[in-house]
């Protein structure tokens, strides 16, 4: 009797035993599938601060935003059609005297320049060249867009590859200007100018009907949340500028947005190269949720921000 | 004697302010004449990264590329310099294009299926002659894309 006691609680032993290491092996497999799901898919602005751990090793470090003629480019190529009510008057050249507005300015007007040549806009893009113009001049940036220049865009208005390269040109003639002549704040906030005025173009140009889910132009606006530690880390590299630090509160704003938005990204890239064309596929997946509020508010937030500079 | 001595300190100053812009202006001479032919057929994106660099000195850019677009970077050093490594790195570090394997080619073509950031790293080989001065010259960094 006593005999089949021991038996009855060695077996109930055993079998508890048994349903125990069950459910830890269970539970070390869902750990162990959820490593190897999180080494396929990183938040992207985890890996992008990876990115930067090793950085004061070099003796120069670029930061490098979409130029606005980069800017124009992304947008046009998703399809939209142009709205020339979107873009800021040239009218309210006048209106910018100070070194901050007019730099904010020139990379706006730059992108609107850029905007309307790739859409054969042919007055506009003359009258937003002479508005990039005169910010440039206002600026004390000598010959960044010499009469030479708008000369030859009058001339070629009809050849949009030399226009392309007449706005490259003397972009790059600002930024070089500025580079050159310790005035890396400005030329920094010449390029977040021309940044917010993309993303201002690009939100204001989402139709409302528009799936959020696979467009080409929403996929750009998520996109951006890939430049915005570029964009923190070229103003913080300025950020004794009293003007900077206004823009800092901007753009904190709209990180405070993306923040919200998730996106996942694979934490390692393959790579091809056709053999014919030598050109390198950089292979990835990457993957975000946006829902309408959040577009919303992304889309009210950058146009407020935009207004005041151009105000 | 202090006055010479101040008078000297301001023409060395000057002489300093100036040779560092003439090689700065050289900089961008190079990269607008010389580099930019090297984006030839792609558009120039209009940005400017060029710097003084000497032999064994490392340069970084960061930057973000977007899906379905092509690119071409460029990468030029002055006749003076070595010839000029560059590696391109994802975010994970991983390098995904490094010069050294291609003959120390000056351009690299490419695309991505999704948009990320990557790296470019540049370095200044040094010859490691300890007889002669490490030698400094610009460096010009450039992306191209295509018009759609």
């Amino acid at each position: 009797m006593k005999l089949k006691m021991i038996q009855r609680v060695l077996i109930r032993i055993f079998l508890l035993a048994l349903i125990a290491v069950s459910w830890v092996s269970c539970k070390s497999g869902e750990k162990k599938e959820q490593a190897e799901e999180s080494a396929v898919e990183v938040d992207v602005s985890q890996l992008n601060d990876e990115m930067f751990k090793d950085i004061n090793e070099a003796k120069q470090i670029f930061y490098s935003l979409p130029s606005p003629l980069e800017t124009a480019m992304l947008i046009k190529s998703t399809g939209v059609g142009y709205n020339e009510d979107l873009l800021n008057s040239v009218d309210n050249v006048t209106k910018y005297s100070t070194t901050k507005s007019m730099a904010l300015n020139l990379g706006i007007y730059t992108c609107d320049l850029s905007f309307a040549s790739l859409y054969d806009q042919t007055q506009s893009s003359i009258d937003y060249m002479n508005a990039a113009k005169k910010m440039a001049d206002g600026l004390g940036i000598l010959d960044a867009i010499s009469q030479e220049n708008i000369d030859r865009l009058e001339e070629n208005i009809n050849n949009r590859d030399v226009i392309m390269d007449i706005i490259s040109e003397t972009f790059m003639n600002s930024s070089s200007y500025l580079q050159e002549n310790d005035r890396s704040a400005v030329a920094a906030i010449v390029l977040v100018g021309g940044w917010m005025e993309g993303l201002y173009l690009a939100t204001q140009l989402v139709p409302d009907t528009t799936h959020l889910e696979n467009n080409k132009l929403i996929q750009r606006i998520v996109d951006q949340k890939l430049s915005l530690n570029i964009v923190e880390r070229l103003l913080n590299d300025n950020e004794d500028n009293q003007d900077i630090q206004a823009i800092m509160k901007d753009i904190n704003e709209i990180q405070a947005i993306y923040d919200k938005i998730p996106m996942k990204a694979s934490s390692s890239s393959e790579t091809s190269t056709d053999d014919q064309t030598h050109v390198t596929t950089i292979k990835s997946a990457s993957n975000y949720k946006i829902t309408w509020d959040l577009f919303n508010e992304l889309k009210e937030t950058v146009k407020v921000i935009r207004n005041n500079y151009i105000s | 004697m202090k006055r010479v001595l101040i008078l000297l300190l301001f023409i060395s100053a000057s002489f300093f302010v100036l040779s560092t812009q003439n090689s700065q202006a050289q900089c961008k001479g190079f990269a607008k004449n010389v580099c930019k032919l090297e984006l030839v057929p792609f558009t120039h994106d209009g940005n400017y990264h060029a710097a003084v660099l000497t032999e064994g000195e490392e340069a970084e850019l960061y930057k973000t590329f977007y899906s379905d677009q092509e690119y071409r970077v460029a990468v030029c050093g002055s006749d003076n310099l070595p010839e000029i490594e560059f590696k391109v790195m994802d975010a994970g570090q991983k390098v995904l294009y490094s010069n050294k394997d291609h003959d120390f080619s000056k351009t690299w073509d490419f695309k991505l299926e999704s948009s990320q950031q990557l790296k470019v790293v540049v370095k200044v080989p040094s010859r490691g002659d300890k007889s002669q001065e490490p030698a400094s010259g610009c460096v010009a960094i450039m992306f191209g894309f295509k018009v759609k």
